[in-house]
């Protein structure tokens, strides 16, 4: 039985890093979107 | 602390947790390997319990001073608290399948966890329907505030019910010396993850706010 937990452990596990992985991917890339609007308008204002 | 900081402690942290969960700590004699969830299941709750205590906390200073930086704070904290609340009902949810033989049963701890998940679900439905920044922050902090009465009554649920999650064994002192000190690691560690994605949220909630800004000096 114990054997057969192990399965259940791993799927917990995997699972609770998979997702910080996603909310940590979802953050970057949501950071980097930012940035660049930022630059842009930045841009925009320098411009008469 | 600086974002790097914290990602510096947070992958030590990390480490150690692992090793000690896999490596370190004993199985236990009565549940087999499969307790060792316990040492993720835990912390990731603490961090969802914090992150909403952050939100309460924000919410009220926001209601009081009027500054957006605590509405930022408010929901950086709520967003991350949803993403754990999450991953407590999953961990449960696969805890329970071998010990139970349930995925999911009503009892009073699985059902006020649900309905944690889904108060803060309706945070971010009243942010997105409310478009005047102002209002929204206002009506967000008060669903954060009243949201936060879920919490002692998700924690108090094993003690003032009869349910079939295991009791509060850490207050009891019914732990062992090797697996609280594990337990105590991976919280530093979650909570250490925790705090860096705070800073991180906050770092763009306040961008968000400088594009807004400079959309309005465009403007004018």
């Amino acid at each position: 039985m114990d054997g057969n937990n192990i399965g259940y452990l791993f799927a917990a596990f995997g699972i609770i890093w998979l997702m910080v992985f996603i909310y940590v991917f979802i953050l970057l890339r949501r950071e980097k979107s930012l940035r660049r609007e930022i630059a842009a308008l930045k841009e925009g204002m320098k411009k008469p | 602390m600086r974002p790097r900081i914290l990602l510096g402690l947070s992958t030590l942290l990390i480490l150690a947790a692992l090793f000690m969960v896999f490596i370190y700590v004993p199985t236990d004699k009565d549940t087999g390997i499969i307790q060792r969830i316990f040492y993720f299941h835990v912390p990731v709750a603490w961090v969802a319990f914090l992150a909403f205590f952050v939100t309460f906390v924000a919410g009220i200073v926001y209601l009081v001073k009027r500054n957006p930086f605590w509405d930022i704070v408010a929901s950086a904290s709520a967003e991350i608290g949803l993403v754990f609340t999450t991953l407590i009902l999953i961990t449960g949810s696969i805890w329970a399948r071998p010990v139970w033989g349930v995925w999911w049963t009503w009892d009073a701890r699985l059902t006020s966890s649900l309905v944690l998940w889904l108060i803060y679900l309706s945070y971010f439905i009243v942010r997105a329907y409310v478009s005047e920044e102002e209002r929204r922050a206002r009506f967000a902090a008060v669903v954060g505030i009243i949201g936060f009465v879920d919490v002692p009554i998700v924690a108090l649920a094993i003690t003032l019910t009869r349910t079939q999650h295991p009791s509060a064994i850490i207050f009891e002192g019914g732990l062992a010396g090797s697996m609280l000190a594990t337990l105590l690691v991976s919280i530093a560690a979650f909570t250490a993850l925790y705090l860096l994605f705070l800073a991180v949220r906050i770092h763009l909630g306040e961008d968000e706010r400088e594009i807004k800004s400079l959309k309005e000096a465009m403007r004018e």
